[in-house]
């Protein structure tokens, strides 16, 4: 019993030494000091902690730290700021007071770091460089929710009304290339009609980012003298919705399903396009005797795969047809109609996928087709086919051009991280051109057949050197079947990170371009176009705010020379030159909910190309232009209003009445347009509508994109005659409504919980 | 057998103390709360949870007020880089995550995180973090029927959202009144447990009036 109670007694006691002991331990020591980085500044709001234990705080205002703690002996404290390398450093807990100072080493990582955009303007969300989105696109006054017209009020990008194309800083439409998840697009815009305009084929609202550069890109791209434009599509979307569109120019109807895990997805919509109702209402100044009648579908289908992988196809399909008459400057009371039948097929198979140990694979496949079946013939006034006349110009006029294109492309890029943000990213391309055509004319049967298989191999690093200073360096070796030549293109990209917000980036770059292969059907022995690339950027980004300046210099070392006369002859003497400079200005938040952007560009460029007889400014270019983009939104009333102001000095034209000196020496008048669209969102029962009302051309101004010449018809003072190239109506309207079915899970929850 | 009696007993005590220690300093955490007013009060909250949690390791609640406080901070701050604090907070719903998994709480967290998202740019963010937003709240009920902060959270929401996209005080008023008559019978697992919002809920609700 005794010896029991003995046992309990210590067990007591030992007990109330525990717990002594436990608040013995309990004995406070102060720890203080201060943080600051390398260059000695003070670092406000960093982590200091002692490992496994409750104890710490952050740093304050003016760096300095201090706290309490119970622990006893040896510690580890853990010092970690955002943006900086976390700092382990054993020490021994004194009695009372540790004073301490923490210099913390400066992370490289991509939130902090230089951005190598290298010339071009992204558009993504995920970067700080964001200057456009698909909304912005589609707000965009005078665009009509059209990529390439938005980034016609960017600098560098020139609005050339009777074409459509990119041209940019004084390349024509053909030296740029627009990119769809790594394949080449070939026939983006909608098939050539003779001095109109045609929009992109693609809704902005497919891409989750554009990024555009206006030159000097990244050597994962080439076969583009100017720059590409490069869309991203959208991964697995958030929600299942059906859409539906009406307008007096179209009808939509589209369908998104989504899993329930939202790793799968697909989606097919279908548009009718028919400008039967609208040219009614909208006179316009062709005669079109087949109104533009379009028939597009589409379908998509898109999973993740395990570690954030993503696998996308994507296949396009478009039918279309129009035709257009204009008065002959040939003959008087004769027409000139043309008729154009296209088909279109585009698909595209991408996967992403994160191998792990930093490394990630890209592939991409990619098929197209286009036809294009094109009739042109002379008409008398009863829009009857006319005899041959004897007079060439005029029999030569009419034909019929059947022009069929294969594009096969398989594409795989391999991206290594290393370091902390660094990358390295190589691979290879391939494509298969198949070009037929016949052509037939008066002067007979033209069949044409033409093949390239072009292969390219790249490589290109990031390397930050310190988070102020990045350099990219990049190398593409390509090959062309048809030229039989390879081409080694070296790029450089250098940027240095001034402030938080602002950096200065140097580039350079060769690029190089196959001719066009209209122009090498049987043509031996032609070499790589080259245009050398030398750009200058100052940017300064902020969530707010973007400036950008930039000056270029661009050699066209080899541009095509043809000879005039058929068949042609073809050689590299062409070359040119061309500088600038543009500015750059968006700004959403001084104004709330009012969001602008302010572009400006100087162009001074001369080329001696194709049939030219001369060193002269092409047709395609301006010397000034600029735009105003101008974006209002009431949030309260889901209503935005916006504007835009497009404004460029005269283009070049041709003009047969002046010798071959003096050739493309007189000038347009100056382009100036104003738009205006307002865009509404209210909620019509279940669905989310978007009505969409625009008008091109508000104040109805004047606009001469240049003059078709007749090549024998002579006026009073014995000059050829000639008609102006304008738009075929001088304003033009938009009027749409979408509206879309989510499955709105918010309501639901509403009115079942409720 | 003594001297496993009495080793029993220390460890005992000192079990008993480290309980003790941990629960003393999340209800010291909640005392400080009662103090914090500005931003950097609530940064200095969630960093104090954070040290509780990495010292833990097993307790998924330090993370869960880490990262409540840090997404109050952030929506104080108006300077405040939202991506950035958004990119945190979802490292440490990720940690409380593998620890608890499927709690309605942690749901309502990942609600916050994508509101804080979607203000940043709500013109071209609603699309993704709208839905993100509603589809937490949607989870969060179903997994605990009873529990009344996904229906403030969700009328907090829908308060400023135009009435077009489904907001507006009406909708906002009846959410209120049921997040209330659940807080009426809620009671927390744990004194340790999150037990906020009923004052919220009145003054919301009295704002909807």
């Amino acid at each position: 019993m005794f010896v029991l109670q003995i046992d309990t007694m210590k067990a007591i006691l030992l007990f109330i030494a525990g717990l002594m002991l436990g608040s013995l331990l309990k004995g406070q020591v102060l720890v203080k000091g201060t943080v600051k980085d390398q260059k000695g500044r003070i670092l406000a709001g960093a982590n200091i902690v002692i490992k496994d234990s409750y104890d710490g705080t952050l740093s304050d205002s003016t760096g300095a730290f201090s706290f309490k703690t119970t622990e006893k002996g040896k510690v580890i404290l853990v010092v970690s700021n955002i943006g900086f390398k976390t700092l382990e450093q054993a020490f021994d807990l004194g009695i009372d007071t540790m004073s301490m100072a923490f210099t913390l080493k400066e992370e490289i990582n991509e939130l902090k770091a230089v951005i190598i955009t290298a010339g071009s303007y992204e558009a993504s969300d995920k970067k700080k460089g964001t200057v456009l989105k698909a909304l912005d696109i589609a707000t965009t006054a005078g665009a009509n929710a059209d990529i390439s017209a938005t980034i016609q009020t960017l600098p560098g990008a020139q609005k050339v009304g009777e074409q459509e194309g990119l041209f940019i800083r004084g390349g024509a439409a053909e030296e740029a290339k627009i990119i769809i998840d790594g394949t080449v697009v070939n026939n983006f815009f909608y098939s050539s009609v003779p001095g109109i305009s045609q929009r992109g084929r693609f809704s902005p609202f497919l891409f989750s980012g554009t990024v555009f550069s206006s030159g000097g890109y990244s050597a994962l791209y080439g076969q583009a003298l100017s720059s590409v434009l490069n869309l991203e599509s959208l991964d697995i979307p958030e929600k299942s919705e059906l859409q539906l569109g009406l307008s007096p120019l179209f009808a939509s109807l589209g369908l998104q399903q989504v899993a329930a895990n939202k790793k799968s997805s697909y989606g097919f919509s279908y548009n009718w396009t028919n400008l039967t109702v609208y040219q009614k209402l909208v006179p316009q100044a062709p005669d079109f005797f087949k109104v533009p009648d379009f028939h597009t579908a589409d379908a998509n289908y898109r999973f993740k795969t395990r570690k954030n992988g993503v696998f996308k196809i994507y296949a396009y399909y478009n039918s279309g047809s129009l035709g257009v008459r204009n008065p002959s400057l040939d003959s008087i009371g004769l027409w000139n109609a043309f008729q154009l039948n296209n088909q279109n097929l585009f698909t595209n198979l991408s996967f992403r996928q994160f191998l792990g140990n930093g490394w990630k694979l890209n592939l991409a496949g990619s098929i197209s087709y286009n036809r294009d079946q094109i009739a042109s013939q002379v008409q008398n006034q009863q829009y009857q086919p006319v005899q041959p006349t004897q007079i060439p110009v005029i029999d030569q006029a009419s034909f019929t051009n059947h022009a069929t294109q294969w594009m096969f492309q398989m594409r795989a890029v391999a991206e290594k991280r290393f370091g902390s943000i660094n990358t390295l990213r190589f691979g290879a391309e391939f494509w298969n051109n198949r070009d037929s055509a016949r052509f037939q004319s008066v002067l007979g049967l033209y069949p044409s057949l033409v093949k390239d298989r072009y292969t390219a191999g790249f490589a290109e690093a990031d390397l930050y050197i310190t988070n102020e200073l990045a350099f990219r360096p990049g190398l593409r070796i390509e090959h062309s079947s048809l030229l039989n030549k390879v081409n080694i293109a070296p790029r450089a990209a250098l940027s240095y990170k001034l402030s938080k917000n602002s950096q200065l980036s140097a580039d350079y770059g060769i690029f190089y371009q196959t001719p066009e292969r209209r122009y090498l059907v049987n043509q031996p022995a032609v070499d790589f176009l080259r245009a050398d690339h030398y750009i200058l950027t100052y940017q300064h980004i902020s969530s707010s705010y973007t400036f950008r300046a930039q000056a270029f210099y661009k050699d066209y070392v080899s541009l095509l020379k043809t000879s005039s006369g058929f068949p042609i002859a073809v050689n590299n003497n062409g070359y040119g030159y061309a500088k600038g400079i543009e500015l750059f200005w968006r700004d959403r938040k001084t104004f709330k909910n009012f969001d602008y952007w302010i572009s400006y560009s100087y162009l001074d460029t001369k080329r001696d190309y194709n049939n030219y007889p001369a060193f002269v400014q092409p047709g395609f270019a301006a010397t000034h232009s600029g735009s105003v983009v101008l974006k209002k939104f009431w949030v309260k009333n889901m209503f935005g209003v916006n504007w835009s102001y497009n404004w460029s000095t005269g283009r070049p034209y041709y003009n047969p009445n002046r010798s071959a000196k003096e050739f493309l020496t007189d000038k347009t008048i100056a382009y100036s347009t104003n738009n205006f669209s307002l865009n509404w969102l209210p909620k019509i029962g279940k669905a989310n509508a978007v009505v969409v009302l625009g008008i091109n051309n508000v104040f109805n101004e004047r606009q001469i994109f240049g003059y078709n010449y007749s090549s024998r018809v002579r006026d009073a003072d014995g000059l050829l005659i000639r008609s102006e190239i304008n738009p075929p109506a001088s304003r033009s309207f938009f009027l749409g409504i979408f509206l879309s079915w989510g499955v709105d899970r918010t309501q639901q929850n509403i009115n079942s919980n409720l | 057998m003594k001297k496993l009696l009495s080793v029993l007993a220390l460890f005992s005590v000192l079990a008993l103390n480290a309980q003790t220690k941990y629960e003393s300093a999340m209800q010291n955490g909640f005392a400080k709360l009662k103090e914090s007013k500005g931003a950097e009060d609530f940064q200095a909250l969630g960093a104090y949870y954070e040290r509780i949690a990495e010292a833990e390791k097993t307790q998924w609640l330090p993370f869960y007020y880490a990262a409540r406080h840090y997404t109050i901070a952030a929506f104080m701050n108006p300077a405040a880089d939202k991506d950035k604090a958004a990119n945190k907070v979802a490292e440490l719903i990720a940690k409380a995550e593998a620890i608890e998994p499927s709690n309605a709480e942690i749901y309502c967290l990942k609600q916050q995180t994508a509101v804080m998202q979607l203000v940043v740019d709500p013109m071209s963010r609603w699309q993704t973090y709208g839905a993100q937003a509603s589809e937490a709240i949607a989870k969060a009920k179903e997994l605990e029927p009873g529990n009344p902060r996904p229906y403030l959270l969700e009328g907090q929401y829908l308060m400023n959202v135009p009435e077009a996209f489904g907001g507006g005080k009406a909708i906002a008023k009846k959410l209120f009144e049921k997040s209330l008559e659940l807080f009426a019978s809620f009671k927390p697992l744990t004194a340790l447990h999150p037990n906020w919002g009923k004052e919220q809920a009145e003054q919301l609700l009295a704002a909807c009036q």
